[in-house]
């Protein structure tokens, strides 16, 4: 029974298909052979009709998917409070679920008289949801296939109505998209303030104070203001992305210079692809390589010139998150310095300019704006790391600018509040604040990545 | 024997580039075949012929600019001054500073009007100081018939002036380095008829230092400002000479049907 239920918007789809070739088939006869007269094709015709019964049939249904649930429970659960009295809400859900629990022939936690009452009507009002799950979104697609069916003449603007409603359902999907962004966005927003609520609004002493341990001073729903100082963790995702860059950008720049204007086609044909295999390489993989490997080495190699260097430090994770990076700024960079036209090198060459001269001086400037969206999408993606520096940048939140030390990042920091053993209610908040935190960061260096990317292109266009 | 070497050297002290059996391939595509062209001095050549003939193919072979593109291949011998422009030893680089050229398509760099002009100079250390250089900039611009345009401008981007402007700004860029040759694609394609006078008269003046080679599709501007006219058709060169004579009395049918407008 309950089966016919999640296949009907098969049944409805095979419906609409139906209505598409009588629709179609409608139009035809209409036209009598001479299709000139129809303001649209007969296909259009069918299109309408087939979007119509779709639009009835699946939108009813979900309707009573959605309501019918929650109708049957509240309707069951106000029996239940009329026929006891006495049982408190959640003893009422209990009984409710015991019920659902002896209708199922499952094990429920207690029989009783009442119990086995509510499982009778719920077997029945079930029943009668599924008879409704599947009858209205029939009945509803037969009538609106009809009613098109009757509309269809020779003037039926057909096209330009399964135009509109095409138009309609690709606007609600760039809606859910949009939508999910705001949601996301306010439950950040909502969270921060919380957060900010239970230190007080000291906002000033998050965003200046040097003393992170914020579970540490828990205490009635409240959190101590002096030990939010997230002032450790921006100074450590500062630092590691700093270095990141510093590895990145370079070597980026000079693959993707190397790439566009040096290497010969046959070179470029296996470098570009290897260098965009590195972008597809698990940030875990990275993570591990840089905690097993290369802060290990780094360390052993202090130790050989007599300096002391932390078992886990940000140069380590650094120099990982940069290697992570180069694909990006590389194959960003690339695509512009490939999009420089070649008329402008010529111009350079024409005059006596030098392969170095023509490229530091005519492309580079020319394709400027676009490295530096690569760039600062590079920065992004630095800012926003997690794996990484969860591996191989250290946990405590200690002040310092010394790449040799550990250190420790916003993200990381997030992780730790996430999946350490305090209740979820209490860490949320400050998570959820450095996320937010974060998000502001990246959204505006995006914006100003885009926004650069942008006038570049009206430099050509 | 001796004789013949006597008239080599005496057409070489007047000719300043010399072509001898090109050919240029784009792949399998011959686009060229086997052109004898001189350029001499202080003298404008003119290249004319029906679009896709292969004049900026062989315009480019002059300066060696079909080296940049990968699938073109040059063979043949192109003397300038006596020495094999292709030889191993010879820097295109170098080569493209004495022989200076405007494309068929204005294509200035997204840099400052100024700019533009004073980016050959500088990288060839032509002006000792800035004065020097702003003067190269304002003579080179004011030859090119864009100074007053332009000069309360100049530090607008170059890719801001109309198509027109553009060309006179390429013009203006490739006079500013002093070239011995002068390479000109089209030069007036997108002129205007009096933007276009001061460009011809630009070029009559250029013939007092250097020789110029221009590719045009106007009989009218090819006849007013040419000493030396060459006819290419579908790759071949079908005839050179004196503009007045090809233009009074063209040996080859094909030119008499060109340049009375019968194909092309
Ligand atoms: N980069 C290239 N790759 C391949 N083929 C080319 C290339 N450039 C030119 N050709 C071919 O070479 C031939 C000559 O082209 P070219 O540009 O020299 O003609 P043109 O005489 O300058 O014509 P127009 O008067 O239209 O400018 C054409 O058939 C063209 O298709
Ligand atoms: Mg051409």
């Amino acid at each position: 029974m309950n089966s016919i239920s999640t296949l009907m918007p098969l049944f409805v789809l095979a419906l609409a298909g139906l209505f598409y070739v009588a629709g179609r088939a409608r139009a035809r006869n209409i036209a009598a052979g001479d299709f000139a007269a129809l303001h649209s094709r007969p296909e259009q015709h069918g299109m309408l009709a087939l979007l119509w019964v779709l639009l009835a049939g699946l939108s009813s249904y979900l309707v009573i998917l959605i309501f019918g649930n929650w109708l049957i429970t509240s309707s069951l659960l106000s029996e239940i409070s009329s026929a006891n009295p006495d049982l408190s809400g959640i003893e009422a859900q209990l009984v409710l679920s015991d019920a659902k629990a002896i209708a199922m022939d499952t094990v429920a936690s207690r029989q009783g008289d009442l119990r086995s009452a509510i499982a009778a009507r719920y077997t029945l009002l079930s029943t009668v949801l599924v008879w409704t799950m599947v009858l209205v979104p029939v009945a509803l697609g037969i009538a609106t296939g009809l009613r098109q069916m009757q509309n269809i003449t020779l003037e039926w603007r057909a096209r330009n109505r399964s135009e509109t409603i095409l138009r309609g359902f690709l606007f609600a999907c760039a809606a859910i998209a949009v939508l999910t962004t705001i949601g996301i966005v306010l439950s950040l927003v909502f969270e921060t303030f919380s957060f900010f609520n239970k230190i007080g609004w000291r906002v000033d002493k998050y965003l200046f104070g040097t003393n992170w341990s914020p579970l540490a001073g828990v205490t009635e729903g409240k959190m101590d203001p002096e030990r939010v100082g997230a002032v450790p963790l921006f100074a450590g995702t500062l630092l590691i992305t700093a270095i990141a860059m510093t590895v990145a950008v370079p070597i980026g720049l000079l693959a993707a210079v190397f790439l566009s204007d040096f290497a010969s086609a046959r070179v470029r044909a296996w470098a570009k692809p290897m260098l965009e295999i590195l972008a597809g390489i698990p940030t875990v993989v990275y993570g591990f390589f840089a905690a097993i490997t290369v802060a290990p080495a780094l360390r052993g190699f202090g130790e050989s010139i007599g300096l002391s260097v932390a078992s886990e430090s940000a140069l380590a994770a650094g120099i990982v998150m940069g290697i992570m990076i180069i694909p990006f700024i590389s194959s960003l960079s690339d695509d512009v310095i490939n999009a420089v036209p070649q008329s402008l090198r010529d111009g350079s060459y024409g005059l006596g300019a030098t392969k170095a001269e023509t490229i530091r001086q005519v492309v580079l400037p020319a394709a400027l704006p676009g490295i530096v969206s690569a760039v600062l999408l590079g920065v992004s993606r630095a800012v926003g790391e997690t794996m990484i520096v969860v591996m191989a940048a250290g946990q405590g939140a200690n002040l310092s600018l010394n790449p040799l030390d550990a250190v420790t990042t916003v993200t990381v920091q997030i992780v730790m509040l996430i999946t350490g053993d305090t209740e979820a209610s209490t860490a949320a908040g400050p998570a959820f604040t450095l996320g937010f935190t974060l998000f502001c960061v990246t959204l505006v260096l995006n914006i100003i990545a885009l926004r650069t990317v942008r006038k570049y292109r009206e430099l050509y266009d | 024997m001796g004789a013949d070497l006597n008239k080599q050297k005496k057409v070489s002290e007047e000719v300043k580039i010399t072509a001898r059996g090109v050919n240029v391939f784009y792949g399998e595509t011959h686009a060229i075949k086997d052109v004898d062209v001189d350029i001499r001095n202080h003298t404008v050549t003119a290249f004319i012929g029906p679009s896709g003939c292969g004049k900026s193919t062989f315009l480019r072979c002059l300066n060696r600019m079909n080296d940049t593109i990968d699938i073109c291949r040059v063979t043949g011998e192109i003397l300038m001054d006596d020495k094999d422009i292709y030889a191993p030893d010879v820097d295109p680089v170098q080569l493209r500073a004495k022989v200076g050229m405007v494309f068929q398509k204005p294509n200035p760099f997204p840099k400052s009007i100024y700019d533009n002009v004073a980016y050959g100079p500088k990288i060839h250390g032509l002006a000792q100081n800035k004065d020097d250089l702003d003067h190269i900039v304002e003579r080179s611009l004011k030859r090119a018939a864009l100074w007053k345009e332009v000069k309360d401008r100049l530090h607008e981007p170059g890719t801001g002036l109309s198509g027109g402007q553009q060309q006179r700004l390429c013009i203006a860029r490739a006079i500013a380095t002093a070239p011995e040759v002068l390479l000109m694609d089209e030069p007036c394609s997108a002129l205007d008829p009096i933007a276009t006078a001061q460009i011809e008269e630009l070029i009559d003046e250029l013939r007092k230092k250097y020789s110029v080679v221009i590719v045009t599709h106007s009989m009218q501007q090819a006849a007013r400002v040419s000493q030396e006219t060459s006819f290419f058709h579908l790759g071949v060169l079908v005839e050179s000479g004196k503009t007045q004579k090809i233009f009074t009395a063209p040996e080859d049918e094909r030119t008499q049907n060109y340049i009375t407008g019968r194909i092309g």
